[in-house]
């Protein structure tokens, strides 16, 4: 599948994966994140049950301390 | 482009919700008000320290006092005429609806990555249509170039997204102003954005 991960085009081999999947496959270690996939919120505690497909946006956001 | 006259008079219709009276809200809060906003709506539960001097906009004076009574002074000898709803609480998954429904923007201006997490994923699913304006990432100094803007739908967020406070990269003021005036910024486009679509 083709997707947009954070506005740029990211090819994975799997039909379609977790937004977990995608978390570990790149490598987002940070422990606060926020998750838009296709401009619709994902919380935390459904990471690792919200399939993403081809032609999906997603946004993964690292929130760090600070303001 | 308006004049400052029409800007003015577009936003003192205007209200703003602003989570946080720390460096990012206080300062934001400011901005907006120069600015002409109508109606502020601020939740904070702390007090002013002689460390918040640095970055956000409080005075020697009022170490001690509530952020939300030191700030309400302050925005006030900018313009005695803007509406001020100061809440001295705790934001929380069950009061957020209650503060900020009513309001045309939301701005979130915590300090910790944790309170940021849980006021964009509450607003995000109780709000979906209200536009919020969060930050990321302040911390320090230099490396201008590094800070920008992620968005989805009408949610914004500014910031270096990697820089975290800590003892050796602590938050100065130039940066995080930088980032409360993107923040104020991105408040006043939306809402004039919004006065167009009427």
């Amino acid at each position: 599948m083709k997707i947009t991960l954070n506005n740029r085009v990211e090819s994975f081999d799997k039909e379609q994966m977790t937004v977990a999947q995608i978390m570990d496959a790149k490598s987002f270690r940070f422990r606060m994140l926020v998750v838009r996939l296709n401009d619709n919120i994902v919380k935390k505690d459904k990471y690792g049950e919200t399939m993403v497909k081809d032609g999906d946006d997603l946004k993964i956001i690292h929130l760090v301390s600070g303001g | 482009m308006s004049t400052f006259n029409q800007i003015k008079t577009i936003l003192s219709n205007k209200r703003v919700g602003i989570a946080g009276a720390g460096g990012l809200g206080s300062n934001c809060a400011a901005f907006l008000v120069r600015s002409g906003i109508g109606k502020l709506i601020i939740a904070d539960f702390d007090q002013v320290s002689e460390f918040n001097l640095n970055r956000q906009f409080y005075f020697k004076h009022q170490i001690g006092m509530d952020k939300v009574e030191a700030l309400r002074d302050n925005l006030l000898m900018i313009n005695p005429d803007v509406v001020l709803q100061m809440h001295k609480t705790k934001v929380n998954k069950e009061n957020i609806p209650l503060l900020f429904q009513v309001c045309d923007v939301i701005v979130e201006a915590f300090d910790h990555a944790s309170e940021k997490q849980m006021f964009i994923e509450s607003v995000l699913s109780r709000f979906p249509d209200k536009p919020l304006v969060a930050a990321s990432g302040m911390a320090g100094y230099g490396n201008f170039s590094d800070i920008g803007w992620m968005e989805s739908g009408n949610f914004f967020v500014c910031g270096d997204f990697s820089r975290a406070i800590s003892d050796e990269v602590p938050p100065l003021a130039p940066r995080v102003n930088i980032i409360a005036a993107m923040q104020a910024d991105k408040v006043i486009e939306l809402l004039m954005q919004s006065n167009e679509k009427v």
